[in-house]
């Protein structure tokens, strides 16, 4: 293991705990990657997690990191670029964590349009506790908690962040890794907010319990499932959604959080509205 | 244009057997090893696309160009 970005690497804390053939590695692989490709220093950089497997990654990232709560990652990363515009503040979340525990955060940072990126791997399963299903769990799926196929349609993120008013979205998969990599690269040069989502592997619970009992068959799942936005433009609704679609989904140049937020103040300023004194009447 | 050579190594300590770069090597360069950890099989054929490095989930591959006769 000898490249450039290594360096974003905690190599000593190399193998990482999760397991052969997920996923998570190949994110990890691609942000490091991303990072070594924008010019960046260890130092300019933020990732903050929340809980689960991904929630984990910043054990093996050498940059600086706050570990949350669950679901939380996005208001702590939020606060972050707020008070430190200047530096790359990644938030890194698992589906339980961006869309299911944490959905209503997922919501208004894209409303909000904060310049933080968040990298979200979809497993389509809460992994680290045993695989129950989450609110992205394909309908029909078998998960350990909907033994006999979830009853529920899962939760479209890059789409409901587009809605949002996300600045840039864009979904992948983990077989589609340079691709990833370039999203996140974009991601990352993007002003206001950006979302990657990767569809990823979980071999121990999601696929072991869907029909693919190895890492190989869930990538060959994720190669066949995907369609891009254009091969998805000439499939019914119905077969839409039963794949995952995959490209670029918004990248617009709307002013961000931090911009907005400055030209109100200078506004305020300029007006000699003082808040320190308030006229309550004589 | 002096062709070049390519070096595959993969790191042992670091795989954990998942073969996805055995599954999805285009030119069939990587097999099945002793240990399940993969072999490099036909270094000659590999055209250093380096889809094995990208998809490694455990940082365990290295794919590197070198002229040739100087092989890394």
């Amino acid at each position: 293991m000898s490249r450039a970005y290594t360096r974003f690497l905690l190599g000593k804390a190399l193998p990482h705990f999760w397991c052969p053939g997920c996923g998570n590695g190949i994110v990890l692989a691609a942000i490091a990657r991303a990072l070594a490709a924008a010019g960046l220093s260890p130092t300019e950089v933020v990732v903050v997690t929340g809980i689960g497997c991904w929630g984990k990654a910043d054990d093996y990232l050498n940059v600086n990191a706050f570990h949350g709560t669950h679901g939380r990652a996005l208001p702590i990363a939020t606060g972050i670029k707020v008070n430190r515009p200047e530096l790359t503040v990644l938030a890194l979340m698992g589906d339980g964590d961006c869309a299911t525990i944490g959905g209503n955060h997922l919501l208004h940072a894209a409303r909000r349009n904060v310049g933080v990126k968040a990298i979200v791997v979809n497993n389509f399963n809460y992994g680290m506790t045993g695989g129950q299903y989450s609110s992205t769990t394909p309908g029909g799926k078998a998960t350990s908690t909907s033994p006999f196929g979830n009853p529920e349609e899962g939760l479209d993120i890059a789409r409901v962040a587009e809605a949002a008013g996300a600045n840039y979205v864009a979904r992948s998969t983990v077989y589609h890794a340079a691709q990833v990599e370039a999203y996140i690269r974009e991601a990352i040069s993007a002003p206001g907010f950006g979302l990657v989502e990767v569809a990823s592997t979980c071999p121990t619970y999601f696929g072991r319990l869907n029909g693919m009992r190895t890492a190989t068959d869930m990538m060959k799942w994720l190669r066949d499932v995907a369609a891009s936005l254009n091969a998805a433009r000439d499939l019914s609704e119905e077969e839409r959604r039963r794949r995952i679609v995959i490209g670029k989904f918004c990248d617009r140049r709307a002013p961000d959080f931090n911009q907005r937020y400055e030209a109100i103040r200078r506004v305020a300023r300029e007006s000699g509205f003082n808040p320190g004194v308030v006229n309550i009447g004589r | 244009m002096a062709r070049k050579r390519v070096s595959v190594t993969i790191d042992p300590r670091l795989c954990k057997k998942c073969g996805i770069c055995v599954e999805f090597c285009p030119k069939d360069v990587l097999g099945p090893g002793r240990d399940g950890v993969p072999a490099v099989l036909s270094p000659e054929s590999c055209t250093a696309c380096r889809l094995c490095e990208l998809r490694c989930p455990d940082f365990a591959i290295l794919v590197e160009e070198a002229e040739d006769g100087e092989r890394t």
